[in-house]
């Protein structure tokens, strides 16, 4: 555990608990306003339920050159990060993958490898169209484990996280207002609806609201259109290929274009964007993160659109390659946050008395 | 340096912001020179937090009625009927429509805040405080043409006869002079000059803390006063209140209060008790205070409270002095811990039943045969751990100003003078005498900063 972190969250945390202007920004100032002392799990908490609009730290009359140097939303991503790393299964994974781009995109291209030899060694056996390529068999032999190994180790994760924050049972209501919060992605919407401050120093905007909710919906279309075609497959024994007015590529299709556009748009605004207001050492992890899902995305956009060429086995293998390291790296990269948020905005919801 | 430029604003906070963009808004072309550098620029307005606003109903984040009348009177109480009432109440019947205009210039408002509920009615809140009110304003009015710069130090304002024939400033290490049809002083107080408020005050002066900017000095201030512009306001007074000890000398801003006076006792570098903690709620005599602890040896007081009222106000910027006795806690805090016992045990005999104390009321939880007394809140120093915090003078502004009438403008003896318009902190005192009313000093500055942009632009035209 990095103390030094938490240590600076506190300075910082007791400083805003004197001042409150913040309060209407976001969901992070009343809870940090209901209390007197930040013990670690709080101000874990806060750092998790911090999603990085960065108007406290425009508003701020105390960010340096004031001796009270106040950087809020730095100081809690830090512990957020760490708190990742921490709460990680297995551990040792975390601390490369968290904090690496480089690691990142070397997983990606072991993947493909691993596909690529797949291929060959397993062979065109009987299949049509995909399953030419890879037989559906060993499709499902490699992403099965890829698909419920991460869900294991995320379950580990999201039990030490509500263990340190003193989560308590869990109701429906709490549930609902989480999912609420984070479908309309309220926390970015700067309590005013004019959104948050990432690109342009203190100026409001909605770019990174949108483009976020782009790539989560987008994200979310995708994976019911897989979802949906494993019904067919296994339920009604309609394999692919998929004719464009069926439901895995009328889901597909404009998920993967939300992706793509929602994915450009926030690597866009990333470069942009002052990277001491979150933490430093994470930025190219996060960046290479937004890259890979673009690179699932524009491959699987790809392998509709040209599935029928010489091009398939090459961007088949490219798109199970970026899937399958998606998958697999799921606890230890940036898209372990959306598990951490909907935690944090669930034990918040749990905060407030019942309305 | 000659241009055709129209009106020189002097100041970068709200009040010259609200005169910046009324003029712009009206075709002038207007320069803005603010003193500090773009990370501290917007003066005591960074420091703020809410606007004082009259309504007839809900208005904005705004509850219930806040009359003219009420207003006024609330005035008339902090000041002792020290102000213009004419200035008053202009400022006091505009104030209901400059919320729609702040709104309209990108200022967001939010509810009141936590532990100040009692100004839900009277004070709408800036949401991100005062900075982001000044960091939406510098927006608008770069969009509006507006030009700014920071750094520039204004030396010397010409007076010729009826008219300010140019202003003089420094600037990127070179001396600049511009020539402007009409110019708009907005440049706060001089509470910032140590050796100017040690000349008013007296040598007590130097151990005081300033809450605020560092950067109002009060130089164009006295440049105007030297040449004869009309003043107005005490030139001898400051609006003081008691802060943490600890807080820096300059800039520590709201963060420095300390809540925890009439849950105390408060004592001197001796160790002696000077004044009755719990005469009123702490709104009330914070100012009182900054005024009591100036008159202390070395200009410090402090606060030692017990276990049980640890809780019972705001948390501190900076956590108390933590002791498990109080001869402990007197050697941490430098007191004499014989003359602390003492004082202290004194004290707890004189408190009595204290079963009706209630932090938020006057309880009349009072000390008896004690001198001086303590008349509310009134519970024995006994639960250990004890807490410590020093008191020290905290400066927020001064009220020597310039004389404006309802259009903002200055004069000398000999009449108005015709370009020069004032707004802001700097001629405050026209209005508030004595005293302060919370949220007004912005009030203030946003209905003559507007009046001031609004005249400047039409002499300009």
């Amino acid at each position: 555990m990095q103390t030094e972190f938490l240590q600076e969250a506190r300075r910082q945390a007791e400083i805003c608990n004197a001042c409150r202007y913040c309060e209407g920004y976001c969901s992070v100032f009343p809870a940090l306003h209901s209390e007197r002392f930040f013990s670690d799990g709080n101000l874990t908490q806060l750092a998790n339920l911090c999603h990085n609009c960065r108007g406290c730290y425009y508003a701020c009359q105390y960010t340096s050159p004031h001796e009270f140097d106040l950087n809020l939303p730095k100081a809690l991503a830090e512990v957020r990060q760490d708190s990742w790393d921490r709460f990680a299964w297995p551990m040792a994974f975390a601390k490369h993958f968290q904090n690496s781009g480089l690691m990142i995109a070397l997983a990606s291209v072991l993947c493909f490898a691993v596909l690529f030899l797949t291929i060959r060694a397993l062979g065109s056996a009987d299949g049509e169209g995909f399953y030419a390529v890879l037989s559906h068999s060993a499709m499902v032999s490699i992403f099965l484990p890829a698909f419920l190994f991460p869900l294991f180790s995320l379950a580990i994760s999201m039990r030490r996280y509500w263990r340190a924050t003193d989560g308590e049972p869990v109701q429906f209501s709490h549930i609902v207002e989480a999912f609420g919060s984070a479908g309309r992605m309220k926390n970015l919407a700067g309590g005013h609806g004019d959104g948050c401050n990432f690109e342009e120093e203190d100026r409001f905007s909605q770019s990174r609201r949108f483009a976020h909710q782009a790539i989560m919906y987008g994200f979310l279309l995708c994976f019911a259109s897989t979802s949906v075609a494993t019904i067919l497959h296994y339920v009604f024994d309609v394999p692919a290929p998929y004719p464009i007015w069926s439901l895995p590529k009328l889901l597909g299709i404009p998920g993967g274009i939300f992706m793509v556009a929602g994915s450009l748009w926030l690597m866009g605004l990333k470069l942009k964007a002052d990277r001491n207001l979150g933490a430093p050492s994470a930025w190219g992890g996060e960046m290479a993160f937004v890259a890979l899902l673009f690179l699932v995305a524009l491959s699987g956009l790809l392998l509709y659109a040209l599935g029928s060429t010489g091009l398939m086995p090459l961007l088949l293998a490219v798109h199970l390659g970026s899937v399958l390291s998606f998958f697999l790296l799921t606890p230890y990269t940036k898209m372990v946050h959306g598990f951490y948020r909907l935690a944090a905005l669930i034990r918040d919801a749990q905060r407030k008395p019942a309305m | 340096m000659t241009s055709d430029i129209d009106i020189v604003v002097i100041g970068g906070g709200n009040a010259a912001l609200c005169a910046a963009m009324t003029a712009a808004e009206q075709g002038a072309s207007v320069f803005v020179l603010e003193t500090a550098p773009k990370s501290y620029r917007g003066g005591n307005s960074r420091h703020t937090r809410n606007f004082r606003c009259m309504h007839k109903g809900p208005h904005g984040p705004l509850v219930d009625d806040y009359c003219e009348e009420e207003y006024f009177n609330d005035l008339l109480k902090v000041t002792g009927g020290k102000t213009d009432e004419g200035l008053a109440r202009l400022t006091i019947r505009t104030s209901q429509e400059c919320l729609t205009w702040m709104q309209d210039h990108g200022v967001h408002f939010q509810p009141s805040l936590s532990g100040t509920l009692s100004l839900g009615r009277t004070n709408a809140f800036f949401m991100g405080g005062g900075k982001s009110l000044v960091n939406a304003y510098y927006r608008r009015a770069e969009s509006l043409g507006v030009r700014v710069y920071y750094e520039a130090h204004v030396t010397h304002l010409e007076l010729v006869d009826d008219r300010i024939a140019y202003v003089d400033f420094t600037h990127e290490g070179t001396k600049k002079r511009l020539e402007p049809k009409a110019v708009v002083v907005a440049s706060g107080g001089f509470q910032a000059d140590t050796d100017w408020l040690t000349r008013a005050w007296g040598p007590p002066a130097k151990n005081f803390l300033i809450r605020g900017t560092p950067y109002n000095r009060g130089v164009v201030l006295a440049d105007l006063l030297d040449q004869g512009v009309s003043s107005v306001g005490d030139p001898t007074q400051c609006h003081a209140v008691a802060i943490d000890g600890r807080a820096p000398k300059f800039d520590g801003g709201i963060v420095t209060r300390l809540d925890c006076v009439p849950f105390s006792i408060v004592v001197n570098r001796d160790a002696e008790r000077f004044y009755d903690e719990g005469e009123d709620v702490w709104p009330k005599r914070y100012a009182i205070w900054g005024r009591l602890i100036a008159q202390q040896p070395d200009q410090v007081g402090y606060v030692i409270i017990d276990a049980k009222s640890l809780e019972l106000f705001m948390p501190s910027v900076f956590p108390p002095i933590k002791a498990d006795s109080l001869e402990e806690l007197a050697e941490k805090m430098d007191l004499p811990p014989g003359k602390l016992l003492h004082t202290v045990a004194n004290f707890n005999q004189a408190c009595g039943n204290t079963s009706r104390f209630h932090p938020t009321e006057l309880d009349g939880v009072a000390t008896s045969g004690l001198t001086p007394a303590k008349t509310n809140w009134a519970r024995p120093i006994d639960e250990p751990p004890f807490y410590g915090y020093s008191l020290r003078t905290g400066v927020t502004f001064t009220y020597l100003g310039l004389k404006v009438d309802e259009n903002a403008q200055c004069s000398t003896g000999q009449g108005p003078i015709h370009n020069l318009w004032a707004a802001g902190e700097t001629m405050a005192g026209s209005i508030l005498g004595q005293g302060y009313l919370a949220g007004f000093g912005m009030t203030i500055g946003t209905v003559f900063g507007r009046i001031a942009g609004r005249e400047a632009a039409n002499y300009a035209n």
